[in-house]
């Protein structure tokens, strides 16, 4: 149900075999229909909770819950990496394909719903072309599609626009949006622009370095799902300026750490 | 209204962009020029051969003109054939048998380290040990000539596939991975739809270098073995011919020998544009 707590973080500690503290006693629950971002410096640890909750990465102290539905055999969880990590040798249906493909599910009976996950990203008409004849944009789409075919209640995404152009971003932000909005996704987005945090997302996580650890959980005010018009009002860059403003004394911090 | 008559003006009128004919002409005539430069300046280099030994008036039993040649392999044709067709079979089934083994082996050490860690050693004592050094060892102990020919042409012909398998199965994005991780894919699906996808690049580049190598191991194998036995291959009927002093001969023999080459690397060439020509850097051709 929405609402409900569908990701809970105990106590979570990765460190690294030469004594690398990546995250430290992090705790958070995440609840059904959250858009979270997970925001802050390099070196943060916020991708390595990302793939700790994917399952990528085992913990080293502290556990993980995520509440699994019943009787659902395909995964749950969508991944969106920082590159689109396509598979060079496949068309774009064969890419979108594959999650479905792995859980044994056959072509035709697959193919509406890799057509369907295609048409929600708008490259339907794509879906014989190869990987490299696609635009950085575009193949950051077929990833989404890749993602989103399995139809999971989780999506995790990896600073998944970092290398794209402006324009591009803010295109996929608002594709993002309302893919998350019109399937009531879970998404836990990792990124280190507080724009990009503050624009998409109903709570920030800030996260302070060395080690990683959580050090401000902070609610946007503001409706969603949003739109263009919540990109250029007062309350947004009123909301921006907290956020930087916590970021940066985290990183100040930090310094006098150091 | 004389401006709107500019603005509908069809495309190809005075008014369309200027054509940059030269470039299509220039692309066009090197176009023609790479099939056609390479067949001339083949065909003059023979003419001169031809030219300079009948100039200066050199014995064919030191350089026969390609005319005699090519007479020698009309005439001993039948013969030569014999002896060719022995070669090709030996250099298939070595380059065959290279690849079963290299590819069984090198997915089995990327499988497993303990397996790579114990066998590795000797696939390096085979490959560093030269084939000629361990040629008459195994004539003694083989039997069958061809088998024994088999053998030391595989030793050569293996080593490239095995070690572009292990290197192209270890090659898979790590993302990728990850993401066969993530939807739980079984070892065989992680094989068939990642690791070996993500090899064959490295693969038919090892198939081109093993392709030539399996004939350069079939032909040295054959020079030790020598001119003995009825069922000789090319490289035996070059000795053979060496030893009466039937220069010509020689050189047919060499010439087929060659041609044999080239057809193998036209083959693998073509096989690996076939498999990577859709997708990878290496056999995708770009416009300029």
């Amino acid at each position: 149900m929405k609402g409900d707590p569908i990701i809970r973080l105990d106590r979570v500690t990765k460190r690294f075999g030469n004594d690398t503290l990546a995250v430290s006693d992090m705790s958070l629950t995440i609840n059904e229909g959250d858009f979270i971002s997970l925001l802050g410096p390099s070196g943060c640890g916020k991708s390595t909770a990302l793939k700790m909750i994917a399952g990528l990465m085992p913990v080293t102290a502290g556990t993980i819950t995520i509440a699994s539905p019943a009787g659902k055999t395909e995964q749950d969880l969508g991944f969106v990496f920082q590159e689109p990590t396509l598979m060079p040798w496949a068309k774009v249906f064969d890419n979108v394909f594959l999650p479905l493909r792995l859980a044994g599910i056959s072509r035709a009976e697959a193919t509406p719903r890799v057509e369907q996950a295609l048409r929600d990203v708008g490259l339907s008409k794509f879906a014989a072309a190869y990987p490299r004849e696609l635009s950085g944009g575009m193949k950051m789409r077929v990833s989404i599609a890749r993602a989103m075919v399995t139809q999971p209640r989780i999506l995790l995404m990896d600073e998944p626009f970092a290398a794209l152009d402006e324009m591009t971003r803010t295109k996929l932000n608002n594709d993002v949006v309302r893919l998350a909005a019109t399937h009531g996704l879970t998404v836990i987005f990792v990124t280190h622009s507080v724009f990009e945090s503050v624009y998409l997302s109903t709570r920030v996580v800030v996260m302070a370095a060395r080690p990683g650890r959580v050090a401000a959980e902070m609610q946007i005010q503001a409706p969603w799902p949003r739109d263009e018009d919540w990109r250029i009002s007062p309350a947004f860059s009123a909301e921006a300026k907290r956020v930087s403003d916590t970021l940066k004394g985290t990183l100040d911090a930090d310094h006098i750490d150091h | 209204m004389q401006t709107t008559s500019t603005i509908d003006a069809p495309v190809g009128s005075e008014n369309a962009a200027p054509v940059n004919h030269e470039a299509i002409a220039r692309a066009a005539r090197e176009k023609i020029m790479g099939r056609v430069l390479p067949v001339a300046v083949l065909l003059a280099a023979v003419a001169f051969w031809e030219w300079a030994v009948w100039y200066w008036q050199i014995p064919h039993y030191l350089i026969p003109a390609p005319s005699l040649i090519a007479q020698t392999l009309w005439k001993d044709g039948p013969s030569l054939m014999v002896s060719a067709w022995f070669t090709v079979k030996l250099t298939f089934w070595s380059l065959t048998l290279a690849i079963i083994g290299g590819v069984l082996l090198g997915a089995l050490f990327a499988l497993s380290r303990t397996v790579e860690m114990s066998l590795f050693p000797f696939a390096v004592i085979l490959q560093v040990t030269p084939v000629v050094a361990i040629a008459p060892l195994i004539l003694i102990y083989v039997d069958s000539t061809f088998a024994a020919l088999l053998i030391c042409a595989w030793i050569v012909a293996f080593f490239p596939i095995l070690s572009g398998t292990v290197i192209g199965l270890r090659s898979a994005d790590h993302n990728l991975r990850d993401l066969f991780t993530l939807y739980r894919a079984s070892p065989w699906q992680r094989l068939r739809f990642l690791l070996a996808p993500s090899a064959l690049p490295q693969f038919m580049s090892a198939l081109k270098v093993a392709g030539g190598l399996s004939l350069i191991g079939a032909v040295v194998a054959e020079f030790v073995a020598g001119a003995a036995g009825q069922n000789t291959g090319l490289a035996s009927r070059i000795i053979e011919s060496s030893f009466r002093s039937e220069i010509p001969r020689m050189f047919a023999a060499l010439v087929l020998v060659s041609m044999l080459g080239i057809v193998i690397f036209l083959l693998t060439s073509w096989a690996s544009r076939r498999v990577l020509g859709h997708w990878h850097e290496s056999e995708i051709r770009r416009e300029s």
